[in-house]
């Protein structure tokens, strides 16, 4: 391997936001840089959203591969499969990996994503107790579905009821432990997560609320037996998936002297406090948030694409996510402050028969939230009028109809959006 | 198998053919073998079959609200009747009749009371509708008799249509003066009508007359036909009295056309016109309704008119006439009975000589000797406790008197109150003691005469429905039960029908002209086949015309010409009362809607009850196009939807007659009708009454579609309309509703409007907006659906009811009706695009398939580009491929 005169780009981490980072430079710059990435996970990139369908079975890791060996090769990236950087040396400005390799740069990229948080319980590292983020994770549950019968997850998150979703699929009886009295209660109201918690009985999942696990218990040999909740309620299991929430990475910025709280802190164009290094993805804070979603990932690789390609002028804005569960035949969306407070107004909708819900949060005259269940094809629509903070007044009527039902009244200007 | 029948409806008697399968009726059309109709059918007449339902008829008998049966029914009938006849005498009993009912019908009902009971307060509703024709035709020829005939309207070369809107009223006798008129153009039309109605369109000249003016327009008319040396001196001179004090009263009236245009309002130039073409058009036809006959001087008017005819010696001529064109199927037949207190029967009157041949033919032990009540007078005197008992056969007066709300008070009181019809529940029926099923339009069998004297048959097509009779049978078996047996041993309609023209033959000894002779001895199967005939039917011919040899009804056979003075309307506008309440009939309903809003097609035209005002008074009342406005008069008050109209006069209001309490509410228009009635007819003033209107506003409007028939919710207006498989609600209330404060379980509220089993699956909920939608589904598709808003919400006003009707005949909904049902509004055009590929920006296969074909895209890149799909989370990537794969 040769080192030629460019200027030398390393990316820590080869997940969505590095990747994503990686393509976005390449489109603007192919020829920037000199580029290595270090990735941990013994493989090419692949899209961790996809995780759940191969979990469920409807998908294969193949599906999910994003780029294979080939494109790195054709890209003339360096790619270190497999190895995990330790130590960032700043004053040398180099990256040294767990097998002592030295990778010098001059523009760092901190890929380097979140892990599950495991809540503080006993019997939290008993055998067959398991959190779900990578491949291997998917490869460890789909094995134990196959001989083992009771599977518990704890959490009625989005990556937990995935995580349900796919374990049931694969023929296990799962039940659902989550703290909250309603499922998905940072992204959904009650209603629709009654919905969304019947359809899922109906699929023959399982769920205990207003959960607190107390601690897990083991069999002699150390592998799981039950969960206790702290209300006394027992649950026999023979596996627990623990999707508790995630934590940035940060000890490898940590441990390099970069400012870090619950992430790496960046500005807004996703540098660190060492201006050679930057960070994106789910590693970072920015202006006090952390990040779970793919959309803001995707924005912050673009403006960190957009200052490595010493172009310079974009900056991240952070804009209010939309979240999507990813269950096949389910459809469940929000968006904004979707749950309503003081002067807002409220609009609903609701199909019993066929289990849809949808409601409207409202402040004045311009969308502020949503949640929709069961139908949310226009979901992407409401997102688009809560960011640009469309006047819905003329429409108010036909509004959770949906697009097609909108129409605003010519003259035009007053169709549009009232700040920008 | 077709059976030839008669129209139920208006007074043209348009013959029928009836087609009848094993199930049941399959059609009707018009007879082409009918000389009124020659096989063309109006609106109504097509929609008949669509009234032969089992909805809403009364099929068995009741007493006080209990099923009974017929002999018990008849027995309590005629002994409850005996009972108030010997307590307080004959005449404390009363019918009130018909111009639905046939011929046979009538003549039973007639002889009973006049003969039998004892008194002639036998009535018929036709008092409202031609008795003021009737008068004034008495008191010109002598007897009640139309002259004309149908074909005298294609060989005029003018015709005057005076208080007529025959292009809805009359719809065949419109179509044909129009196609007389289009083979013809040089033949005149002149519409004289205070408002601009449908018969205008072949109007050469209207006449947009101040209401109450006609009989000045009139005598300007005899007055310039003296001036202008167009009388014929020897017509008068040979047949008539009277021809110089009509003169000299109209002279006083109307020196000039200056005079008549003034008092009529109206440009002297379009007056002059209408004078220069009726003198100088020797074929003049003058048809005149209820523009002219409901009127306090509703007799002089129409004398007024044949005034004018006598004058110009234009009476049974062909193409000259005084024609007055009747309301109903049986108006004519009602007449010749004598179905009207002030008739004895068969053209006869009170007189000694009438009595005693009457009597002697009735072989009556109690006839009556004086004339008795009419409409108006017999309701009052049923509310003031002077006639206990009445009897009400095939009408609806609760709705079509005026005053009503006074009928309604009146029978609530009554001792006895028998109500005989085809309809379980009318604003009438309620007030029954004892209800008896008729059988109806398609299960009678009988005559009917129209308004040119030509009697048809109407024909049985189907058995009577329930245990619902013919109504002479019902009055054959009370008389019967009464004790005179003897006298009514009729055993089916041709025996009556025999028996009326046996009487009327006695009239060939007279001057009168009523003579059906010919037909007393018919069997009956010459009945059963008889075809349309007009009378007289003396020695084998029928007469299309009548006096064409100047020899009328009087001993004398000389005609009357009448002074007659316009003193226009008896209650006139004032400060308090600014406006003109004119009421009518429209195009697609008959009389109280019993039957005509049993068909969907006819309740398309104009579904709502509604108030016609010109944009100027609109304007000074503060009243908006489609709003509601609230109507009072002295009498009464009503609630109605806005028709701003340049048709109408300024200061005048029009309301059609029709909406009652049964398909509306507070849209019973005949609650606010002054009850004034002419001196000599008695017949009311329902063109003119007056009023005033103001704005009204709802605290909250809903409409309601519903598979099925609700009860009218108890709302401040409220309109039902029957489609062909749901019933459509218009409701507006003046009470807040709870659920505007949120303190209201607003889906139990929904449910109960709605008159459903649960709350609505389907729930639309905008509290702020005070907007809320709900509906209900089953596996057959939509079973109702509500839209609910505060105040004038047009989300409410703006639902498109058209395409929330079609749903009822949809079946199981689609997804995107099903996802559009709640907007109310139509998704034409809205596209399904399929099953949901990516949900991060809701894109759809279907959308995702037409993008590739139409811009012959290759790869996920490309249509993401396009669509956005698949550039977010890129879950649907493999989909997209396997899309393009696919491709």
């Amino acid at each position: 391997m040769t080192y030629s005169d460019k200027p030398r780009l390393v990316f820590v981490g080869n997940g969505m936001a590095g990747t994503r980072t990686l393509e976005e430079l390449l489109a603007l710059a192919p020829d920037r840089y000199d580029i290595s990435v270090i990735g941990e996970e013994s493989c090419g990139n692949y899209n961790r959203i996809l995780l759940s369908p191969v979990l469920a079975g409807e998908k294969t890791i193949e599906h999910i591969m994003l780029n294979d060996d080939d494109w790195y090769q054709q890209h003339r990236i360096h790619f270190y499969k497999g190895e995990r950087a330790v130590q960032i040396d700043r004053v040398r400005r180099q990256v040294i990996t767990a097998s002592g390799r030295q990778i010098r740069y001059d523009r760092l990229v901190l890929a380097t994503g979140s892990r599950p948080s495991r809540i503080p319980v006993p019997g939290r590292d008993l055998k067959n107790v398991l959190t779900f983020r990578d491949i291997n994770d998917v490869n460890t549950m789909l094995a134990l579905s196959r001989s083992k019968r009771h599977a518990t997850v704890i959490g009625g998150g989005l990556l937990g009821l995935e995580a349900a979703n796919g374990l049931r699929k694969q023929g296990m009886a799962v039940t659902v432990v989550h703290t909250a009295d309603f499922l998905l209660n940072r992204q959904l109201d009650a209603t629709a997560a009654r919905l969304l918690q019947h359809t899922l009985e109906q699929s023959g999942i399982q769920f205990m609320l207003n959960a607190a696990t107390a601690r897990i218990e083991g069999t002699a040999e150390g592998e799981v037996r039950q969960l206790v909740c702290s209300d006394g309620r027992t649950l026999k299991t023979d596996m627990v998936v623990m999707a508790t929430g995630v934590s940035p990475n940060i000890e490898l910025a940590d441990s390099a002297g970069l400012r870090c709280d619950r992430g790496i802190l960046v500005n807004d164009v996703l540098q660190t406090f060492d201006p050679a290094i930057y960070a994106v993805g789910e590693c970072i804070q920015h202006r006090g948030q952390v990040f779970g979603l793919v959309a803001p990932t995707y924005q912050q690789a673009r403006v960190c694409a957009n200052q490595l390609a010493e172009r310079g002028f974009a900056r991240y804005i952070q804009t209010p996510a939309a979240t999507q569960l990813k269950i096949t035949g389910i459809h469940a969306f929000s968006a904004g402050q979707f749950q309503e407070a003081g002067s807002h107004q409220v609009i609903r909708f609701v199909d019993q028969q066929e289990g849809l819900y949808k409601k409207l949060v409202l402040d004045g005259n311009q969308l502020v939230g949503a949640v929709l269940y069961g139908d949310t094809q226009d979901g992407a629509w409401f997102f688009d009028l809560i960011q640009q903070r469309t006047n819905i007044a003329p429409v108010r009527d036909q509004l959770i109809f949906g697009k097609d039902f909108c129409h605003w009244p010519q003259p035009a200007s007053s169709a549009l959006p009232v700040a920008a | 198998m077709t059976k030839r029948s008669t129209c139920a409806y208006c007074g043209v008697g348009c013959g029928i053919e009836i087609q009848v399968g094993p199930e049941g009726v399959t059609g009707v059309q018009g007879d082409t073998g009918h000389p009124a109709n020659y096989g063309r059918l109006c609106s109504k007449g097509s929609s008949l079959d669509h009234t032969l339902t089992l909805e809403g008829r009364l099929l068995h008998p009741q007493i006080n609200g209990l099923r009974a049966d017929w002999p018990q029914a008849i027995d309590h009938v005629a002994r409850e009747l005996q009972r108030i006849i010997q307590q307080h005498g004959p005449d404390a009993v009363a019918f009130y009749v018909s111009g639905q009912l046939l011929t046979e019908d009538y003549y039973v009902a007639n002889k009973l009371m006049k003969g039998f009971i004892g008194s002639a307060n036998i009535d018929t509703n036709s008092r409202l509708c031609m008795s003021s024709a009737v008068a004034a035709y008495k008191r010109a020829f002598g007897e009640d008799c139309v002259p004309a005939a149908y074909e005298d309207l294609e060989l005029a070369d003018l015709i005057v249509l005076t208080g007529s809107n025959t292009a809805w009223c009359h719809p065949i006798l419109f179509q044909r003066i129009k196609a007389a008129k289009q083979q013809r153009p040089g033949m005149k039309v002149v519409v004289i009508d205070p408002r601009r109605t449908a018969t205008c369109e072949i109007a050469d000249l209207h006449l947009a007359i101040r209401p109450g003016a006609d009989i000045a327009l009139f005598n300007g008319l005899l007055q310039f036909l003296a001036q202008h040396d167009a009388v014929d001196k020897d017509y008068l001179q040979q047949h008539c009295e009277g021809f110089n004090a009509a003169l000299h009263q109209a002279r006083e009236e109307t020196p000039d056309v200056a005079a008549a245009a003034t008092r009529c309002d109206l440009v002297p130039a379009d007056v002059a016109q209408f004078y220069q073409w009726f003198a100088e058009t020797p074929r003049t036809v003058t048809c005149f309704s209820q523009g002219i006959n409901q009127s306090s001087q509703g007799t002089d008017k129409g004398n007024a008119i044949i005034n004018c005819h006598l004058a110009t010696g234009r009476v049974g001529k062909p193409g000259a006439s005084p024609f007055s064109l009747t309301g109903q199927p049986n108006a004519m037949g009602g007449r010749e009975v004598g179905g009207l207190a002030n008739q004895l029967a068969a053209h006869r009157d009170f007189n000694a000589e009438d009595l005693t041949q009457v009597g002697t033919f009735w072989n009556a032990p109690n006839l009556a000797r004086k004339p008795g009540l009419k409409a108006v007078d017999l309701f009052a005197a049923v509310g003031s406790g002077q006639v206990k008992a009445v009897w009400i056969m095939g009408t609806n007066p609760v709705v079509s008197l005026p005053n009503a709300g006074e009928v309604a008070h009146a029978l609530r009181q009554a001792e006895l109150v028998v109500v005989s019809d085809c309809i379980a529940t009318t604003d009438t029926s309620q007030y029954a003691h004892v209800l008896l099923p008729a059988a109806g339009w398609g299960e009678k069998d009988g005559t009917v005469t129209n308004s040119e004297r030509c009697i048809s048959r109407q024909r049985a097509a189907l058995k009577p429905s329930g245990e619902a009779r013919q109504d002479w049978q019902i009055l054959t078996d009370v008389a019967r039960a009464m004790g005179y047996a003897d006298d009514f041993s009729y055993h089916c309609a041709a025996d009556v029908f025999r028996e009326h023209a046996a009487l009327t033959a006695l009239n060939r000894a007279g001057p009168r002209q009523l003579d059906l002779g010919d037909l007393a001895h018919i069997s009956d199967r010459e009945y059963d086949d008889l075809p349309p005939r007009q009378w007289p039917l003396i020695n084998g011919s029928s007469q299309t015309r009548l006096y064409a040899d100047g020899r009328f009804s009087f001993p004398d056979r000389r005609a009357r010409l009448l002074p007659v003075q316009c003193q226009g309307v008896k209650n006139a506008v004032n400060v308090d009362w600014p406006l003109s309440l004119n009421t009518g009939r429209i195009r697609d309903q008959w009389h109280t809607m019993t039957r005509t809003a049993l068909a969907p097609p006819l309740n398309a035209h104009k579904p709502e009850p509604f108030v016609e005002v010109h944009p100027v008074t609109a304007a000074r009342f503060g009243l908006s196009d489609q709003r509601l406005a609230r109507i009072r008069s002295p009498w009464g008050q009503a609630i109605m939807k806005v028709n701003v109209t340049d048709a109408m006069r300024r200061g005048e209001l029009f309301v059609p007659m029709h909406w009652n309490d049964q398909w509306a509410r507070g849209a019973r228009i005949g609650e606010l009708v002054n009850p004034v009635v002419d001196p000599v007819s008695g017949q009311p003033e329902s063109k003119h009454t007056p009023c005033r209107i103001e704005p009204w506003l709802p605290q909250w409007t809903a409409i309601i579609l519903s598979r099925h028939n609700l009860p009218l919710p108890a709302c401040d207006y409220a309109a039902k309309i029957r489609g062909a498989r749901f019933y459509r609600y218009e409701l507006a209330s003046g009470e807040t509703l709870p659920a505007f404060t949120g303190s209201h379980d607003l889906p139990a509220f929904l449910q109960q409007l709605a008159g459903a089993e649960a709350p609505p699956p389907l729930l639309y909920q905008d509290q702020d907006r005070r907007s809320y939608r709900g509906a209900w589904l089953d596996d057959y598709g939509l079973q109702s659906c509500i839209y609910l808003g505060s105040g004038w919400d047009p989300t409410v006003t703006q639902a498109d009811r058209h395409w929330l009707a079609s749903l009822f005949e949809a079946g199981t909904l689609d997804p995107i009706q099903r996802k559009a049902l709640l907007s109310g509004l139509s998704p034409a055009g809205v596209e399904d695009c399929g099953r949901t590929i990516c949900a991060c920006f809701g894109v759809g296969e279907n959308s995702i398939r037409k993008c590739i074909n139409d811009l012959q895209l290759t790869d996920a890149a490309e249509v993401g580009k396009h669509v956005k799909a698949g550039t977010n989370c890129g879950s649907c990537l493999p989909e997209i491929d396997a899309i393009l794969a696919q491709k």
